[in-house]
C-alpha cells in the first residue's frame, strides 16, 4: 500500500503534528501516573516534577486503607461480568434474527437501538428507580445488573449485528441443502463463526459496565454495594479537597483492567462498531 | 383463511432468501424472546412511565398518592431560569465539544491514515481515552489543572507566562476547562469513525488524483470527503447528542461549579430528581432534553441512509 508521494517538508508538518497529538492525549495520562508515585512531600512542592524523585508505593497503601477499594472492585466485577454475560447470551439469538430478516419486528428493534442511545438517562432511571424500589432491588447489585443488562443491549446487538453479517449466507444454504435444519445450521455452522465476535461483543459490554457511573450512583447507597466508580469519588471529599497521592493511585487502579482487555480487542471492537455504526 | 397464509409465505420468503423456502425465516422467532421481554419491561415500559411522570407530581418519599397535574410541570419549566441556564451551557458544551473535536479528529484520522513511522504507537496511545472510566478522566483532568501541584500551571510557569490559575473554580475559565476534557475523552471514537471512512475510499483514488497533480487539499476535497461526509455527519450528530446527555465527567471536575457554570442539564435534572426528590419536574427537564435531542437524531439517520447508500 503506497501512499501518494508527500513532499519532504510536508512529511516532516505530518510528523510534528502528530507529536502534537501524542503529546495532547498521552500527557494527562502519564502525570496520573506520575502523581500516583510521588510522596507527599513533592505533591506539595510548588514545582512538581514529572519523574518522582523519589517515588513510593505509600498511596497505594493509603488509598486501601481509605477506601473499602477491595470491596468496590469485587462488586464492579461481579456486576460487569454478569451484565456482559446475561447481555450476550441473549442478545446473540436476537441479533441473529435481526440481521438476517428484514420484517417489522427487526426494523422496530433497529429503531429502538438508535433511539435508545439517544435518551437522556434520567428519563429512564426515574422509573426504573421507583420499579426496583417496589421490588427492593435498590441497593443491590442484582438490581444494577438488570439495569446494564438492558443498558448493554443495544450497542450488543449492533456490534453483532455486523458480526452475523459478516458470516456468508451460502455456508448456511450449503449446511441446509445438506439437510440440516434450520436450529441445527445456526448452531453448528453460524454459531462457531460467530464465537469471536460474541467474545469480543462481551469483553467490551464488561468494560462499559466497569466504567459505568451514572446507574450506580443512583442505585447504590451504601459502601458494602457500591462499584468502583462511585467509590473513587468518595477521595474527592465533601468540599472537593482531595488527598493527591492516593486519589491518583486508586484512579489508575480502576483503570488497568479496562486498559488491558482493550488492548487485546481493540481490532475487533473498533472493526464491529463501525460496521454496526455506518453500514445496516 | 390460516391455510391460505401457510401456504402462501413459504413462496413469498423463498424469493427474498433463497435458502429460506425449506425452513421459512419466522420459524426463529422464538430466538427473539430472550431479549425482547426485558427490553420492553425494562427499558421501553420505563421509558413511557418515565413520560408519563412528567405529567404527574411525583415525589420521593411522598405519603399521599401521586396525581396526575397535566402540563403544570411544564408550565413551571419555561419559568424557571435556572434550567434554562442549564439548557444553554448543555448546549455550549455539547457544540464546544463535537465541532473541535470533530476538526481534531479528522486531522489525527488523515494523519494516522499515512504510511507515518510510529503509526502503531500514535493509534495505541490514541485508544487510551476510549477504554478510561469517566469518572478516571474527570480524577486525572483534575490532577492536570491543580492550581498547585498540576502539570498545566507549572508548565505555564515554565514557560514564563504567569502562575498560571485555578481553572476549574474559575467562572471564566470553569466551562472552556471542561470542555476541552470532554473533547479529549471523546477523540478515540471519533477518530476510529473517521478512520474508518477514510479506508472505505479506494487507495487508487487518490493515487489517481495525485498523479494528475492535484494538491492534498484538493485530493481531500474531492476524493476523501465525498466518502468520508456521511459517516461525518452520523458521528457529529451522536457525539452531539451523547455530549448534551452526559454526566460523569463534568459531575467528577466540577459537579456544576463554579456558580451553576458548568451545571449541564443531566446534573441538574439529577439533583432535582435525587438530591429534592421532585421525580415529575425532573421527569420533564428530560422531555424537553428529549426535544432538542430529536432534531439531531434526525441528522443522524439521514447520515446513516446517505452512508447504506454509499456501500
Amino acid at each position: 500500500m503506497t501512499t501518494p508521494r508527500t513532499s519532504r517538508s510536508g512529511r516532516a508538518g505530518q510528523y510534528v503534528a502528530l507529536l502534537c497529538y501524542l503529546v495532547f492525549l498521552a500527557f494527562p495520562f502519564l502525570w496520573l501516573i506520575s502523581t500516583a508515585f510521588k510522596p507527599p512531600r513533592e505533591l506539595g512542592s510548588l514545582h512538581p516534577t514529572w519523574i518522582p524523585d523519589d517515588p513510593t508505593l505509600d498511596n497505594f497503601r493509603q488509598a486501601f486503607d481509605e477506601q473499602p477499594l477491595l470491596r468496590a472492585a469485587g462488586n464492579s466485577l461481579i456486576a460487569a461480568l454478569s451484565a456482559a454475560l446475561i447481555a450476550v447470551v441473549i442478545a446473540t439469538p436476537m441479533a441473529y434474527v435481526m440481521a438476517r430478516n428484514r420484517n417489522k419486528l427487526s426494523a422496530a428493534a433497529t429503531g429502538w437501538v438508535v433511539v435508545s442511545q439517544a435518551f437522556p438517562f434520567v428519563l429512564v432511571i426515574i422509573p426504573l428507580f421507583l420499579i426496583l424500589k417496589n421490588l427492593h432491588l435498590i441497593n443491590t447489585l442484582s438490581g444494577l445488573i438488570m439495569v446494564y443488562v438492558v443498558w448493554s443491549l443495544p450497542f450488543a446487538l449492533w456490534m453483532l449485528g455486523g458480526y452475523v453479517r459478516a458470516v456468508p449466507r451460502e455456508l448456511e444454504e450449503a449446511a441446509s441443502v445438506d439437510g440440516a435444519g434450520r436450529l441445527r445450521t445456526l448452531v453448528s455452522v453460524t454459531a462457531p463463526l460467530l464465537a469471536p465476535g460474541i467474545v469480543a461483543t462481551a469483553l467490551f459490554a464488561f468494560i462499559t459496565a466497569w466504567n459505568e457511573f451514572f446507574f450506580a450512583l443512583v442505585l447504590l447507597k451504601t459502601p458494602q454495594t457500591q462499584t468502583l466508580p462511585v467509590v473513587l469519588t468518595h477521595f474527592l471529599g465533601a468540599e472537593g479537597v482531595a488527598d493527591l497521592g492516593p486519589l491518583a493511585a486508586a484512579a489508575f487502579l480502576a483503570t488497568i483492567p479496562s486498559l488491558v482487555i482493550f488492548a487485546i480487542i481493540q481490532k475487533r471492537i473498533t472493526g464491529g462498531m463501525l460496521t454496526g455504526a455506518v453500514k445496516s | 383463511m390460516t391455510l391460505a397464509t401457510a401456504t402462501s409465505r413459504p413462496g413469498k420468503a423463498r424469493s427474498e432468501h433463497p435458502w429460506s423456502g425449506k425452513q421459512p425465516d419466522h420459524g426463529v422467532w422464538f430466538l427473539v424472546l430472550p431479549a425482547l421481554i426485558p427490553i420492553l419491561v425494562l427499558s421501553v415500559g420505563p421509558l413511557l412511565y418515565g413520560i408519563s411522570l412528567a405529567f404527574t407530581d411525583s415525589q420521593a418519599g411522598r405519603t399521599q398518592p401521586t396525581e396526575w397535574i397535566g402540563t403544570l410541570n411544564f408550565q413551571d419549566l419555561l419559568h424557571d431560569t435556572l434550567f434554562w441556564d442549564s439548557f444553554r451551557i448543555g448546549l455550549l458544551w455539547a457544540i464546544g465539544v463535537t465541532l473541535p473535536q470533530f476538526l481534531l479528529a479528522l486531522g489525527l484520522a488523515l494523519l494516522l491514515n499515512q504510511n507515518l513511522r510510529f503509526r502503531w504507537l500514535a493509534r495505541a496511545i490514541a485508544i487510551i481515552p476510549w477504554a478510561m472510566p469517566e469518572v478516571v478522566v474527570g480524577i486525572m483532568w483534575r490532577l492536570v489543572y491543580n492550581p498547585d501541584a498540576g502539570i498545566l500551571n507549572e508548565t505555564i510557569r515554565d514557560l514564563g507566562l504567569g502562575d498560571g490559575r485555578d481553572w476549574l473554580t474559575g467562572l471564566a475559565t470553569a466551562l472552556p476547562a471542561v470542555i476541552v476534557v470532554g473533547i479529549w475523552a471523546g477523540m478515540p471514537q471519533t477518530t476510529v469513525a473517521l478512520l474508518a471512512g477514510l479506508q472505505n475510499t479506494p487507495h487508487e483514488l487518490h493515487e489517481a488524483a495525485a498523479l494528475d497533480g492535484a494538491g492534498a487539499w484538493r485530493r481531500f476535497r474531492t476524493v476523501a470527503w465525498p466518502a468520508l461526509k456521511p459517516v461525518a455527519l452520523a458521528i457529529t450528530a451522536l457525539n452531539f447528542i451523547w455530549n448534551f446527555n452526559s454526566f460523569a465527567l463534568v459531575y467528577v471536575l466540577t459537579n456544576g461549579g463554579p456558580g451553576g457554570r458548568t451545571r449541564l442539564p443531566m446534573l441538574f435534572a439529577y439533583e432535582e430528581a435525587f438530591r429534592y426528590g421532585q421525580f415529575g419536574y425532573a421527569a420533564a427537564m428530560g422531555c424537553v432534553m428529549v426535544a432538542v435531542i430529536s432534531v439531531m437524531l434526525a441528522f443522524y439517520l439521514v447520515g446513516r441512509l446517505k452512508g447504506g447508500e454509499g456501500q
